[in-house]
């Protein structure tokens, strides 16, 4: 779902900015000639009535001149925003719609020419074929661009359908990045794309060289020219010598090898990602089924709780998106906590010593609390925004990116947990805290508030809960069931790390995660769910306790 | 308690073994007495009378207590295991929607060539997934009662090698909740799975008939409805049968102090394990007789609410008392069906303040509220009292 967003989101950021670049119509293309304007016009004012193979021509045509209005009429007629006026085969764009009519502007000198009924205008037509043109026009118009990640964007579009047409473009824009652009990036991409094409040369040499060249290039074109070329080569053993096929193999053989490991690698990552996500999910509960030897059942709704006070926080300042997470950080530990600080003193409170009268007060409590947010915010999941700083990713190499939400998300539980580590060992109320679950009787008698200990321990692990919801709300739909869904997860954290236990939380949390999301890949989701659930209800009875027994108030028996 | 019961014991010997099983057990009496009163009356008022008769009981109504009936067998296993040797089990509902589904394979496999697919040999779900062979553990599920057996086997099967595992290593308390809830949750998974060959997501359904009888037909459902009953009364003789035994002593002891029962001699995981080896399967035979009568069975039964909403059926009606389990069972239940019908919104309220309240003010619920009215202390009688008297002075005044 997560990855769905924030690739709406990126689909969203571009389209924007091409909006923009098209309005500017002094985008700085750095190749610009100046080429006589009459023709551009001239060119332009026939695509109104031209068929689809006069268009392509005078599409091309365009192109070679090298116009500099010429990304911004290739755009719009791919998007559909070009239009021609019936009568005059004026081409326009719409600036705006008045109820039947709409305000048409001239594209050439973009003045308004007037309003006109919506059926006396037409848009500019293109089929699939054109469509393909202009995305390849555009892409080799952007390979001059000013702007960095346009020029890595075309330089992958034209990686992707290299062949012998493309090679005189690719010379010429390597030529531009060396002496100008000097982005490795782009040099690499495009360097890729060339000794691609001369794999297909009928120069021995040259394939040999490009071979040498692809060895640990991870694009996955290179593959599929190299897989494309040994079966080439096999098919053809006349033409090609026998070392060249062996090197291809050799070298396609450690790019796989590569992949394989970037594979690995990344779910390795996806798996530190949900272990963060369960660590932060799980470490309220660990404490307060640790500390105070509660079962929280609520904690579910904590978390549920801080995720739709982030949702609140973002209606609150729609303007500042970006900031909104930071500030619904404290708010969402706030609500949680007070809440469970409220839930220790009106029930939990009178259910001291007895775990499951406990366990199914607050499970009542956890239904009650549902159903309150789904009568206050409807059932339906609501839409928490992702800040424009947590998407995008980031590049480890050709074939492995990561997402930059999941990163923030592990060093967000990490930071939680140092913080929650530093409040148990270098506060008074850590250290009263920490009094009270090795001796009660003794902690009392030294004059410490056991009562408000517990409320204040509760309120703590709810609010953490809470904070947990931010970053949930981050990755999964925010609707009432969403603590359900990490109730259980949370509860096989603690056990399997042992109860009460930070090391032990992060420990499992990251056990967990990681055998889940490596598992995945091979048994499928559910399958590796339950894997995980059956391998820890087999680990509790080799030690009942979980990895890091805790010695104190909270062993019983 | 005790001595009420030798009195009674000398007075009525000649009653045999049924009565003495039940003498000192008045909630019990009444309780069969109700049941079998119902067993008889609600089949007969329904296929007796015309439908515009007064004393005609809708099929709806008779399916609708039928359900009841079953739930309420199933809140007396958890009791058993719950009520009198300490074990909250959180996953009971797997145990319930195993039997269901042994008696759904059974129930699918009579559906025949009327399926959709008209396929003789596979039930309709294979066929969409162009399964070409029945699988493996499908096989003798057209033999009746070799569903019958696997109703009680295949849920007596899990809770064996679970308990062994757990009971051996002493895994108690509230760490044998949470892994039998996460038991609960890993099957619900599973069975969501299609490769699984369980129907997935959509479950069983589309019965046709059970031993050749229309399960539409009223005398079907008549039936089905007594059979429930009837399991459930005998549920409840072999409940009281086995707390009443010596072994029910040693069940109590070993929820009251199971330390000091181990150092006493008994191998504690022997009896747990026997108990709840029982109690899974009184929960299969509640769940073979819950699906023909609502005509489906789904992974959903698995869900852990489920299991957690069985403990408060047991919890309102009152721990530890077997006839308590099944009042609550079919009180929250009856409130359930009313409340979702009328006011949707507020069920869950409802169901989460009775968790609240029942815990806080009825620990003993509504059995131990109502004995304490009778024997005149604690709170519960106190606020009683205070009612009655306040409302007699309104009374007085008006």
């Amino acid at each position: 779902m997560s990855i769905i967003r924030t690739w709406l989101f990126c689909m969203l950021a571009i389209s924007s900015v091409n909006a923009v670049s098209s309005e500017k119509t002094q985008e700085p293309v750095a190749h610009v000639k100046n080429a006589p304007t009459v023709t551009f016009e001239v060119s332009v004012n026939k695509l109104a009535k031209a068929d689809y193979i006069e268009k392509k021509r005078i599409i091309n045509h365009i192109l070679d001149s090298k116009h500099d209005r010429a990304l911004e009429l290739f755009t719009s007629v791919l998007k559909g925003r070009l239009f021609y006026v019936k009568k005059t085969t004026e081409l326009v764009t719409i600036s705006k719609t008045e109820g039947k009519k709409v305000l048409a502007t001239s594209f050439i000198s973009g003045e308004e020419v007037g309003l006109f009924k919506k059926r006396k205008v037409k848009k500019v037509g293109i089929n699939n074929a054109l469509r393909g043109r202009l995305k390849g026009a555009i892409a080799e118009l952007e390979l001059f661009s000013a702007t960095e990640s346009k020029r890595v964007d075309a330089a992958l579009s034209i990686l992707k359908s290299a062949d012998d047409n493309h090679l005189p473009l690719i010379l010429k824009a390597l030529e531009f990045e060396n002496s100008n652009g000097k982005n490795q990036l782009v040099i690499e991409i495009l360097s890729t794309a060339k000794h691609l094409i001369s794999l297909k040369s009928s120069n021995a040499e040259a394939r040999l060289h490009a071979i040498t060249y692809l060895d640990k290039s991870l694009y996955g074109e290179t593959r599929n020219g190299l897989l494309a070329f040994i079966d080439h080569g096999l098919a053809n053993t006349d033409k090609y010598s026998s070392l060249e096929i062996s090197l291809a193999k050799k070298t396609l053989e450690s790019i796989n090898q590569l992949m394989q490991l970037n594979g690995i690698l990344e779910n390795v990552y996806f798996g530190v990602a949900l272990g963060a996500v369960l660590l932060l999910a799980a470490i309220g509960l660990s404490i307060t089924f640790g500390v105070m030897g509660v079962i929280n059942m609520a904690h579910g709704e904590m978390i549920m709780l801080g995720a739709y006070t982030t949702f609140v926080i973002q209606q609150l300042m729609p303007n500042n998106i970006g900031m909104s997470l930071l500030v619904a950080v404290p708010a969402a530990f706030l609500v949680s906590g007070i809440i469970g600080v409220l839930i220790e003193r009106s029930v939990i409170r009178h259910l001291y010593g007895r775990p499951l009268e406990t366990l199914l007060a607050t499970f009542g409590i956890s239904l009650v609390l549902q159903q309150a947010v789904r009568s206050i915010f409807g059932p339906l999941n609501q839409d928490v925004i992702t800040p424009e700083w947590m998407a995008g990713t980031f590049t480890v190499n050709a074939g492995l990116e990561l997402t930059y939400n999941r990163l923030y998300i592990i060093i967000f539980s990490l930071m939680v947990l140092a913080g929650l580590a530093l409040v148990l060992k270098k506060t008074l109320f850590g250290l009263q805290m920490r009094a009270v679950t090795m001796n009660r009787p003794m902690a009392s008698s030294m004059g410490i508030r056991t009562g408000w200990v517990d409320a204040l321990t509760f309120g703590l692990g709810s609010g953490i809960a809470g904070v947990a919801g931010v970053a949930l709300s981050q990755l999964t739909n925010v609707g009432p069931n969403l603590g359900q869904a990490y109730i259980i997860d949370s509860f096989m954290v603690v056990v399997f790390g042992g109860v009460g236990n930070l090391w032990g939380t992060l420990v499992g949390a990251m056990t967990l995660g990681i055998a889940n999301k490596v598992m995945e890949p091979m048994a499928g989701a559910v399958l590796a769910k339950i894997i995980v659930l059956v391998a820890i209800i087999l680990f509790i009875q080799k030690r009942p306790r979980g990895l890091f027994a805790l010695k104190g108030r909270s062993v019983d028996g | 308690m005790i001595n009420n019961q030798t009195m009674n014991d000398s007075s009525k010997l000649k009653l045999g073994p049924l009565a003495t099983l039940l003498v000192g057990d008045k909630g019990g009496q009444r309780l069969l007495m109700a049941l079998i009163a119902i067993a008889v009356i609600f089949p007969f008022c329904n296929l007796v009378f015309p439908q515009d008769s007064i004393f005609y009981i809708s099929t709806y109504a008779l399916t609708l207590t039928g359900k009841y009936l079953c739930y309420a067998l199933l809140a007396l296993s958890v009791d058993l295991i719950w009520g009198y040797c300490g074990i909250l089990s959180l996953g009971h509902g797997a145990f319930f929607a195993l039997g269901g589904y042994a008696m759904g394979m059974y129930l699918m496999r009579q559906i025949g060539e009327r399926g959709v697919y008209g396929n003789p040999d596979l039930p309709d779900f294979m066929v969409f997934l162009s399964w070409e062979n029945l699988p493996w553990y499908w096989f003798g599920f057209d033999q009746f009662w070799f569903a019958m057996v696997m109703v009680l086997l295949v849920p007596g099967t899990l809770a064996f090698v679970f308990g062994w595992l757990a009971f051996r290593s002493r895994v108690t308390g509230v760490y044998l909740s949470i892994i039998t809830q996460a038991l609960t949750y890993a099957l619900m998974l599973a069975f969501f799975r299609n490769d699984m060959g369980f129907g997935g997501n959509n479950g069983l359904t589309d019965f046709k008939e059970i031993l050749g009888f229309d399960l539409q037909s009223a005398e079907t459902r008549s039936v089905l409805f007594f059979a429930s009953a009837m399991a459930l009364i005998l549920g409840y003789l072999i409940s009281r049968f086995i707390t009443n035994s010596k072994l029910g002593r040693v069940l109590v002891s070993i929820r009251d102090a199971e330390m000091r029962t181990r150092f006493l001699g008994y191998k504690v995981e022997y009896f747990t394990l026997f108990i709840f080896v029982v109690s899974a399967m009184l929960a299969g035979i509640a769940g073979a007789l819950y699906v023909p009568q609502v005509g489906i069975i789904n992974p959903g039964e698995f869900t852990p609410i489920n299991s957690i909403e069985i403990i408060i059926w047991v919890a309102i009606g009152g721990r530890g008392t077997l006839f308590g389990a099944v009042i609550g069972a079919i009180a929250v239940n009856y409130a359930k069906t009313y409340f979702t019908g009328a006011f949707a919104e507020l069920w869950l309220f409802m169901l989460g303040g009775l968790f609240v309240m029942s815990t806080l003010y009825l620990p003993k619920g509504i059995v131990g509220a109502v004995k304490n009215i009778q024997q005149g202390d604690g709170k519960t009688s106190q606020l009683y009292f205070f009612l009655k008297e306040k409302f007699a002075s309104i009374k007085g005044g008006a």
